[in-house]
């Protein structure tokens, strides 16, 4: 198993580099599978990436040559619409190639618009309808618990996302077995499908939620890498799960998609592509 | 193993045989993990709790964490066996037995306990009569429906044998132990042939299985030789033995389920564009009344002398 990045422990302005470049990456190579598709989900994919980029190419621990060993990191991608993104990260963490992501959504193509962990190696359970991420992280933490393994498991969910159930019955069994070697990271944007979270069914106090189902919660900016690293890299020794509310921009990086709705899945013209591109070259 | 006894006398309650296998696969092994929501006494977990604490996770009344949860501990390398009352495990839960199982083909075990109508008075919210015609459409989950304590140990060693998910139907309702050769063995896929018979054929599953031997016997009174197949696998299902079942001319099908979308269902998609043939479809129509389990059985034609009737009427005779 190699290590992380982030065991090998490089300075801190190093790391904050390499995850950026990652990012930077993520995000442009997203936004042209969606260009090219015609379709996907691009102010989620944009939202998610500074979070994801952190995951794979700082913190979590795997192989890409071996997806299914035991002792790897696994994450989970809850809100599974954010494939755009997703595939980007597991092609550039080497699990399939890169060319591959044109394929995208085309027919036949194993990469649609959820992901299927049948056939795409690095996935580790089907999602696409929302709440099923988290359940499936805490059977994943549980297991690792009763094999007191070191392996840690981290899940992304949209935050309009946790107005279904289950995540909230999956958040008070971690709670009760104080499931340390799990992360949940709530991609705060604010904005679900057709409005803002808090003017649909309102999420707040969301940290005060978390807290009252036993976990520890720190909040921070979801874009700011420097912030990110220190809280996903295992650093600090923990007794009970940590959710993590990213606060974060949909649509980020891209000026005329930042906090619109209708960028939800949204598709971008030829112009407004350029001028994505050229923003996010900037 | 030695089977558990009778709960009451001849008749034998599947739960038994279902823990006594679940924990001797759980001495052996020990990846076997039960998830369970409340329903350590419902489905008589607490022998299996006292000899592997750690290795059972109750989440509480929250049946679709229980179903992700044991799609997570399978990745985690565990053999997950998921029990809960099959009326919420499958319909509370549906869309994570489809995705997080199905879909994605984890190593869950799913054990819907007291299915079908075994919760009698406790009205349709209780019942179970739909899991089949649920779970089968999906086609990515083995669907096992055992008849008898020997077919749920079978049935259950062979769940946790697979790399992949399944759904077993395990029924509280006193059944009898089939009468089976000493060399029987047990196939997901196979059906089971327990009487031969040219004129007609009887397509049984669960516990409906030795009521359909009773009406075999009483057929074979009047002269009439009616094959009884045990079909406990409904996914995959034995296409072959559904054909050779057509080639008589008469099949009966008789299942505590839902006449819509269950074994009838799943035999006459085979025959009507193979061999079509006469069928009678015995089963539950919809939501069922107030009444014991026994009383809606027999309200249904779930007994011998019905079904031996349904297949006297199919023949004409």
């Amino acid at each position: 198993m190699p290590q992380a990045l982030a065991e090998r422990r490089p300075d801190l302005a190093q790391r904050v580099l390499h995850v950026r470049e990652m990012a930077r990456w993520i995000r442009k190579r997203a936004l042209r599978m969606v260009f090219e598709a015609r379709q996907g989900h691009p102010g989620g994919d944009l939202s998610a990436t500074d979070v994801l980029a952190t995951l794979y190419f700082d913190s979590m621990r795997y192989d890409p040559g071996q997806p299914a060993d035991p002792a790897r990191d696994r994450f989970i991608m809850s809100k599974g619409h954010a494939t755009g993104a997703l595939y980007s990260t597991l092609a550039k963490a080497g699990f399939f190639p890169e060319e591959e992501l044109t394929t995208y959504m085309q027919p036949l193509s194993r990469l649609n618009g959820h992901p299927n962990r049948v056939k795409i190696p690095g996935v580790e359970t089907n999602t696409g309808p929302l709440g099923h991420g988290l359940p499936v992280a805490v059977g994943i933490a549980i297991a690792g618990q009763i094999d007191r393994a070191d392996y840690r498991v981290f899940v992304i969910t949209g935050d309009g996302e946790l107005q279904e159930g289950s995540n909230w019955e999956a958040a008070m069994t971690a709670g009760h077995r104080k499931l340390s070697n799990l992360t949940v990271v709530v991609d705060r944007n604010r904005l679900q499908q057709g409005a803002g979270t808090e003017d649909t069914v309102g999420l707040e106090p969301l940290g005060d939620k978390w807290r009252a189902f036993g976990w520890d919660v720190v909040e921070v900016n979801g874009h700011d890498v420097e912030a990110l690293i220190p809280l996903l890299d295992g650093s600090v020794a923990r007794s009970r799960p940590l959710c993590i509310v990213a606060n974060t921009i949909k649509g980020k990086g891209v000026s005329f998609m930042e906090n619109k709705a209708s960028w939800h899945h949204g598709v971008p013209n030829a112009e407004q592509y350029a001028q994505a591109m050229k923003e996010l070259d900037a | 193993m030695s089977s558990p006894a009778p709960a009451k006398a001849g008749l034998y309650d599947c739960r038994d045989a279902y823990v006594a296998t679940l924990e001797a696969l759980g001495a052996a092994d020990p990846r076997v993990v039960a998830v369970v929501n409340d329903s350590v006494g419902s489905s008589k977990l607490g022998g299996f709790r006292d000899k592997f604490p750690e290795r059972l996770i109750n989440v509480g009344i929250a049946e679709q964490a229980m179903v992700g949860v044991g799609a997570g501990l399978a990745n985690g390398g565990k053999i997950a066996f998921v029990s809960g009352a099959a009326c919420f495990l499958t319909g509370r839960a549906l869309e994570q037995v489809k995705a997080d199982c199905a879909y994605s083909q984890a190593n869950v075990k799913l054990c819907g306990i007291s299915s079908g109508v075994a919760y009698g008075e406790l009205g349709p919210t209780h019942h179970s009569i739909e899991d089949v015609a649920w779970l089968r459409t999906m086609g990515d989950i083995t669907v096992i429906v055992p008849a008898d304590p020997w077919e749920t140990e079978q049935a259950i060693r062979a769940a946790a044998a697979l790399d992949g998910p399944v759904f077993v139907r395990i029924s509280r309702m006193g059944v009898p132990a089939l009468p089976r050769p000493a060399d029987a063995t047990f196939t997901i896929g196979k059906a089971e042939v327990l009487r031969e018979g040219n004129n007609a054929a009887i397509l049984a599953n669960g516990t409906v299985v030795c009521r359909a031997l009773a009406a075999a016997e009483e057929l074979a009174q009047q002269g009439i030789a009616a094959r009884v197949i045990n079909m406990a696998s409904m996914s995959p299902i034995d296409v072959e033995a559904i054909l050779a079942a057509a080639q008589t001319g008469a099949i009966v099908t008789a299942e505590e389920h839902s006449v819509r979308g269950g074994l009838g269902s799943a035999v006459a998609e085979i025959v009507s564009q193979n061999q079509p043939c006469r069928m009678k479809i015995l089963g539950f129509e919809g939501f069922q009344p107030t009444g014991s389990a026994e009383f809606l059985m027999e309200r249904a034609g779930l007994t011998g002398p019905s079904i031996a009737s349904a297949v006297r009427t199919l023949l004409g005779r």
